[in-house]
């Protein structure tokens, strides 16, 4: 097997084990952090999709969780308060149901990746990073004015929402949940980036013009990548809210999209447990340091510079390796 | 006599006050090799350009195949059967030499939107990539990494991924520079059958190879084309003696 492989079964058992072991001991809060893990993982994996494979420097990603997290808020606010979404020309009631409030958080992460990369994707380097970010404000300015739900306070949802045949309110079994839906999300990336479609994009993320010379459009690739990936962020959003029983315009902050790429940078950039190991460090650490100084950024913006001054593969490659090509 | 499946036709192209292309107007048959050759700073490499699709001629129209490409993109272009090398190779480095060949077969096959089954296992797809490597001698590379090949191997690497692409016409930028004698005698027999398969059009600064497998051969200087015929009438031509082999042979 190779060490990646290795590494990334114990980065899973480690998961695994830590919230059990939290679990079997009485420990919630281990849990709850553990899970917190989860979720903001699924969100780097999202955007490694990107970033990663595809060379998008999206700084912008907040937009994609925030939109999921506001498609659990308002969902689920309307039908705590027994109040239809609309009733015309099509009745829409809110929902508690935690299957279709993920469906719907990945399809308008989708749609909103969609259009923000049809436009943005005209542009590369620099203005691409400036656009992303662009978008990512207004979608923050709009939720902040935006009164209906919650506008700056932010929109409480009092119950967790449901899951057929599990307790979600129980830490351990939201836990799995989300272990779950990380482990499916981590499959369908392992799929894509072995693809077809995958060998094209990374080959148009090295080499832009020589997928043009062979007849293949990087647009093309480029703009589906990131609708992928805006998916998968807005998922995880669905279920960061759903952790918090919250939803807040700061899930839309422009230092979430920071966050989010911290944990790609962390763990490496294009490895495909990169934001798993990445969102791993930085939840420890906010808790060890967090604990000791409230300043802990520091820290962390020092970690960050010795990774990408020394380390440019991230932990994983520190670890592992540079990356054999898969053939 | 057949209709050229490429046809330039009047290309002017102007940088500010500098005419990289006065008015070229080349054509390309079934079967041959044209060579295209020049001095540095001629114009070879624009006029390239402008056939591939990267860049937009001032005046002028590129036919291809009796349909006017001039408008197109390189992507059209190139899903029209133009394969292309590049003078400066441009591959995907961090690819191993199988994964940039396979690029090149999945471009042919015409889309790239397959999401789940595992490209490097597609035994179409692979029996064509190893093929390609093979007629250009890479076989043994076949899992190095790119960035690692030597400057020749990269030029090979380049000739691979445009035979994938089973192109109408191969425009090849420079194709031997850099080889070594034995690789670049290599290169030189398998283009000169090559030409039974498509047409190429030859940017080449090895005379003994342009004059040796050239069917024809166009000169540009300055960014005109001075002169066009077998490789027998260039070496007779005055104009071509003076302009460029002269210069050669005093240097």
């Amino acid at each position: 097997m190779r060490r990646e492989t290795v590494l990334n079964v114990a980065v899973l058992l480690g998961l695994l084990v830590v919230p059990l072991w939290a679990w079997v001991n009485d420990a919630p809060f281990i849990i709850t952090l553990a899970t917190k893990v989860v979720i903001l993982a699924i969100a780097g994996i999202g955007l490694n999709l990107a970033l990663g494979l595809g060379g998008l420097v999206s700084l912008g990603h907040a937009a994609f969780f925030g939109v999921g997290g506001y498609a659990m808020g308002i969902l689920a606010s309307h039908a705590q308060s027994y109040t239809p979404l609309m009733e015309w020309p099509l009745l829409i009631e809110g929902t508690k149901s935690m299957p279709v409030i993920w469906l719907l958080a990945a399809v308008t992460g989708a749609l909103a990746a969609l259009v923000i990369g049809a436009l943005s994707l005209r542009t590369t380097g620099v203005y691409f990073i400036m656009i992303t970010l662009a978008f990512g404000q207004m979608f923050y300015y709009f939720a902040i004015s935006w009164p209906a739900y919650g506008g700056e306070d932010g929109l409480p949802i009092y119950v967790r929402n449901g899951f057929p045949g599990l307790d979600t309110l129980d830490p351990i079994q939201y836990f799995a949940l989300c272990f779950g839906v990380m482990c499916l999300v981590l499959l369908f990336v392992a799929r894509l980036a072995a693809s077809a479609f995958g060998l094209a994009l990374s080959g148009a993320r090295q080499n832009a013009e020589r997928v043009q010379a062979v007849g293949l459009v990087p647009y093309r690739l480029y703009l589906v990548a990131f609708t992928l990936s805006g998916a998968i962020t807005g998922l995880s959003g669905a279920l960061y809210a759903d952790l918090n029983r919250f939803v807040s315009p700061t899930m839309f902050s422009w230092q979430m999209s920071g966050e989010i790429m911290i944990f790609v940078i962390l763990g490496g950039v294009g490895r495909l447990f990169g934001p798993v190991v990445g969102a791993t460090l930085f939840i420890v650490l906010e808790h060890l340091l967090g604990g000791i100084s409230e300043f802990w950024h520091i820290y962390l913006g020092a970690l960050l510079l010795i990774v990408v001054l020394f380390a440019r593969g991230g932990l994983i490659g520190l670890l592992a390796g540079r990356e054999v090509a898969h053939d | 006599m057949t209709d050229p499946i490429l046809d330039v036709r009047g290309i002017s192209k102007s940088f500010g006050a500098l005419k990289a292309s006065n008015d070229v107007s080349l054509d390309l048959r079934d079967g041959e090799i044209h060579a295209l050759i020049g001095p540095n700073g001629a114009g070879k490499s624009t006029l390239i350009q402008q056939i591939a699709g990267g860049l937009r001629p001032d005046e002028g129209t590129i036919w291809f195949d009796g349909t006017d490409i001039t408008a197109e993109s390189t992507v059209e272009r190139a899903r029209r059967g133009l394969g292309r090398t590049f003078q400066i190779s441009s591959l995907a480095m961090e690819y191993s030499v199988l994964q940039n060949v396979m690029l090149g077969a999945l471009g042919r096959r015409g889309g790239a939107f397959r999401f789940f089954s595992p490209v490097m296992k597609d035994k179409a797809l692979l029996d064509e990539a190893h093929d390609a490597l093979a007629q250009v001698g890479l076989e043994d590379f076949a899992s190095s990494i790119t960035a690692e090949l030597s400057h020749g191997q990269r030029r090979q690497l380049e000739v691979a991924v445009a035979l994938t692409l089973s192109p109408r016409v191969f425009l090849m930028d420079e194709p031997m520079a850099g080889l070594g004698t034995e690789g670049s005698h290599r290169l030189m027999n398998f283009l000169g059958t090559l030409r039974q398969r498509a047409p190429i059009l030859l940017v080449e600064h090895d005379m003994d190879a342009v004059f040796y497998l050239a069917d024809r051969i166009s000169v540009l200087v300055y960014g005109k084309v001075i002169a066009t015929g077998t490789a027998d009438e260039i070496r007779a031509n005055k104009d071509v003696r003076t302009a460029y082999l002269g210069e050669e042979e005093d240097a």
